[in-house]
């Protein structure tokens, strides 16, 4: 329980079910400084919220503290990520390494049979008795991207009550359950970077990643310098200090070398890509390629195109049409109609055809 | 669902006595006490009387008790108060030990940044504070020492005589925090020899938000409020009528009966104590069992949680407690048990529990009983943290 509307709804409606429901909420960040702006969601009020929510509906509540487990999972994949000069997903990670295990762990020592969040996707049974993830009803707010990684014995312990709804239909249910939340404004940001200046956190968490290098062109001329590799996204265009007559992009990054690799958008689009650790949800990991729409990062419209595994976890997405900043350490996951079939991380883009 | 209150040292609930003549004042005795009329002489009086009652409790003159807001007010009159007094001698040198409350840790800290050294006097395995230890913390500049007369995480009992004695030959103040202890076992402040001590008057059976300070008399000890003349111009403020009133049926009450009931509690104590480490196997008691207040036991849990085991127990219906609860509700390891030189493991994996006056043997026995099933459970789904 976050203390945000999401969860707090589908606390309450497993309540009002006559589910025997243990309210926790994660503790992630030492909050004892109390002067720190931390956090759009899960700060000291956010718990608070959480726990009138409990109180209001008349269950227990308890703040677990897991800042030891979130700094060596998620802020340590965060920063490590953006000095290897790639983009991580800190809340898909968040979802495999902690909420469904840490925390599921500690809610199945408590006597709970499932974990229950706020999340928009939804869990079913196939006739098989396997375990399908699948998108929202709300397809604006549709959060199966971030949980991709989940395995099928972690499935089986999730339970996302407002997945079947819309957004405005999750506000309507904390007003007709009288949560005091119903009208808080949703979150946007990366919960531990509020005020959205992953640079500087990722270089007070790692002081001597903030290494100059040079930005190039992509025959290798140089045409400016930076101040660190993981002040840079593929595909970002804002921010580079470069004049130039047409707009450049960042195409690819080389943490290694230090090099940031600039070009102009065409240069941006790539058919192909690879991805490791590959989470097949649905499916043994296929034989032959199999049709996809794959969705390369948040709010990507999905694009069709073929998926063929490969060895060792990894897989190969070939696109029917060229896909704009394809970005490594960003999830790459694999739809058939509204269910999620599997995906990994991408590892590298590739223009070939 | 039948609950289990073991959490008595976190706070009491009020004995009916004291609710009902808390009521009386709160509906009929409104007065304020510095009034000349026949109101203020009747709150005047009511006053009178508690402070009279609480003097008893600790063997002190009453005109020598002071009202506080709590315990943590008197630590910090005591604390500052004394500091600031003294800051003209040029001696500024603070000792304390390692496992005092926050109440003084965090007041010394403060100190700490205008100026003052200050010196924590180790404590070893025992949870006891050693005369040589401190001893050695002290210096010629030292204006102040303040050692609390029982932890309230572990119950262990300070040789707080013998400490004081010590630090007075070298011409330093005693302060002595008996929040733990006053009302559960005998306090007196003549044969403890110290020149201040605190107490809360939540912790036996009084109501929240009132405490008392005892201050040696002639000792100029300088306010935190300024303002009135109330409590002889050492804490300024309209009297808190009700709560002071409170505190004084309390702690006649608990002067009435405290042997009898340290003599049951500590038999519950012991029961619960040796059924535990009988009934769940890799438990261990911390601190020294020989020197605790009667009603105190802290318990190591290996490869639990404590944080787990509390929510479970809570979960059963168990209220009990670990380490010392910050802002935001959760657990932090325990800094007397990181003092006393337990490793990482022992002291994120206690559990105090701390027995009063409703608890019975049958309830001693459930907890006993319901504990082994919990703890397995727990232990079987402990995953290995992931390191980075």
């Amino acid at each position: 329980m976050s203390g945000g509307v999401d969860s707090s709804v589908a606390a309450a409606l497993l309540a009002e079910q006559g589910h025997d429901v243990i309210g926790l909420s994660m503790q992630l960040y030492d909050q004892r400084g109390g002067e720190q702006a931390w956090g759009t969601c899960c700060t000291l009020d956010d718990l608070h919220d959480a726990r009138r929510v409990a109180s209001a509906v008349g269950f227990p509540h308890y703040i677990v503290n897991f800042e030891r487990q979130f700094r060596d999972t998620v802020i340590s994949n965060f920063v490590q990520e953006y000095a290897s000069g790639r983009t991580p997903l800190p809340c898909a990670h968040c979802n495999s390494d902690l909420k469904f295990s840490t925390l599921l762990d500690r809610a199945r020592g408590l006597g709970a049979e499932h974990v229950a969040t706020g999340h928009y996707a939804r869990v079913e049974q196939a006739a098989d008795g396997s375990w399908l993830l699948k998108r929202s009803a709300d397809p604006d707010k549709d959060q199966s991207y971030f949980l991709f990684s989940l395995t099928q014995d972690q499935l089986a312990r999730a339970v996302f009550p407002v997945g079947g709804l819309v957004k405005s239909a999750v506000r309507e249910q904390a007003r007709r359950l009288g949560l005091p939340v119903a009208e808080k404004p949703d979150s946007q940001e990366i919960c531990f970077i509020p005020d959205g200046d992953y640079a500087s956190f990722v270089e007070r968490k790692q002081p001597a990643i903030a290494r100059g290098g040079a930005i190039v062109d992509e025959t290798g001329r140089e045409l400016g310098t930076h101040g660190g590799v993981h002040r840079f996204t593929v595909g970002q265009r804002k921010g580079l200090g470069i004049a130039s007559t047409f707009p450049l992009y960042v195409l690819r990054i080389d943490a290694e070398a230090g090099t940031v690799t600039v070009g102009s958008r065409n240069a941006l689009d790539q058919t192909r890509l690879t991805a490791g650790s590959v989470n097949w949800i649905s499916i043994d990991a296929p034989d032959a390629p199999v049709r996809v729409a794959a969705q390369i990062r948040h709010r990507h419209k999905p694009a069709a195109g073929v998926v063929r595994a490969l060895p060792d976890g990894r897989a190969e997405m070939t696109f029917d049409q060229p896909q704009p900043a394809i970005t490594p350490g960003q999830a790459v996951v694999f739809y058939a109609g509204d269910t999620v079939v599997g995906g990994g991380w991408i590892e590298a883009g590739d223009r070939r055809v | 669902m039948q609950r289990i209150y073991l959490d008595y040292n976190a706070t009491t609930p009020l004995l009916p006595a004291v609710v009902d003549r808390m009521t009386e004042v709160l509906r009929d005795e409104f007065g304020n006490p510095s009034s000349v009329h026949h109101f203020g002489q009747q709150a005047k009086a009511a006053i009178d009387d508690a402070r009279s009652d609480v003097a008893n409790l600790i063997g002190a003159d009453p005109s020598e008790v002071l009202f506080t807001s709590g315990g943590t007010e008197g630590d910090n009159i005591a604390i500052r108060g004394a500091a600031e007094a003294l800051e003209p001698t040029g001696r500024r040198h603070l000792v304390a030990s390692a496992i005092e409350h926050e109440a003084v840790l965090n007041t010394l800290k403060a100190l700490a940044k205008r100026g003052w050294r200050t010196t924590l006097v180790p404590i070893g395995q025992s949870g006891i504070a050693s005369p040589s230890a401190l001893r050695e913390a002290l210096a010629d500049d030292t204006i102040l020492v303040s050692v609390m007369h029982a932890n309230n995480e572990i119950g262990t009992i300070q040789p707080v005589a013998e400490l004081a004695r010590i630090a007075r030959e070298r011409g330093a103040l005693f302060h002595t925090d008996a929040v733990q202890s006053a009302g559960k076992v005998p306090v007196n402040v003549k044969t403890l020899g110290v020149d201040m001590l605190s107490m809360s008057a939540h912790k036996f059976y009084g109501p929240k938000g009132v405490g008392a300070l005892w201050i040696r008399r002639g000792l100029r000890v300088l306010p935190l409020l300024t303002g009135g003349r109330q409590e002889r111009s050492r804490r300024a403020g309209t009297e808190n009528v009700a709560g002071i009133v409170g505190m004084g049926v309390a702690a006649r009450l608990a002067a009435s009966k405290m042997a009898d009931e340290g003599r049951r509690l500590a038999a519950l104590r012991d029961r619960l104590e040796a059924g535990i480490l009988r009934a769940v196997p890799g438990t261990v008691v911390n601190g020294s069992p020989d020197a605790r207040v009667p009603n105190t036991t802290n318990i190591s849990f290996d490869r639990v949680e404590a944080e787990s085991l509390l929510i479970a127990l809570d979960l059963e219906g168990i209220a009990v407690s670990t380490g010392s609860a910050c802002s935001s509700g959760t657990l932090e390891p325990s800094h007397v048990l990181k003092a006393m030189g337990f490793n990482a493991h022992r002291t994120q994996n206690s559990i105090r529990f701390s027995l009063g006056a409703a608890n019975t043997e049958a309830e001693i026995d459930r907890v006993i009983a319901v504990l082994p099933g919990i703890v397995d459970k727990l232990r079987s789904l402990t995953r290995t943290p992931a390191r980075a």
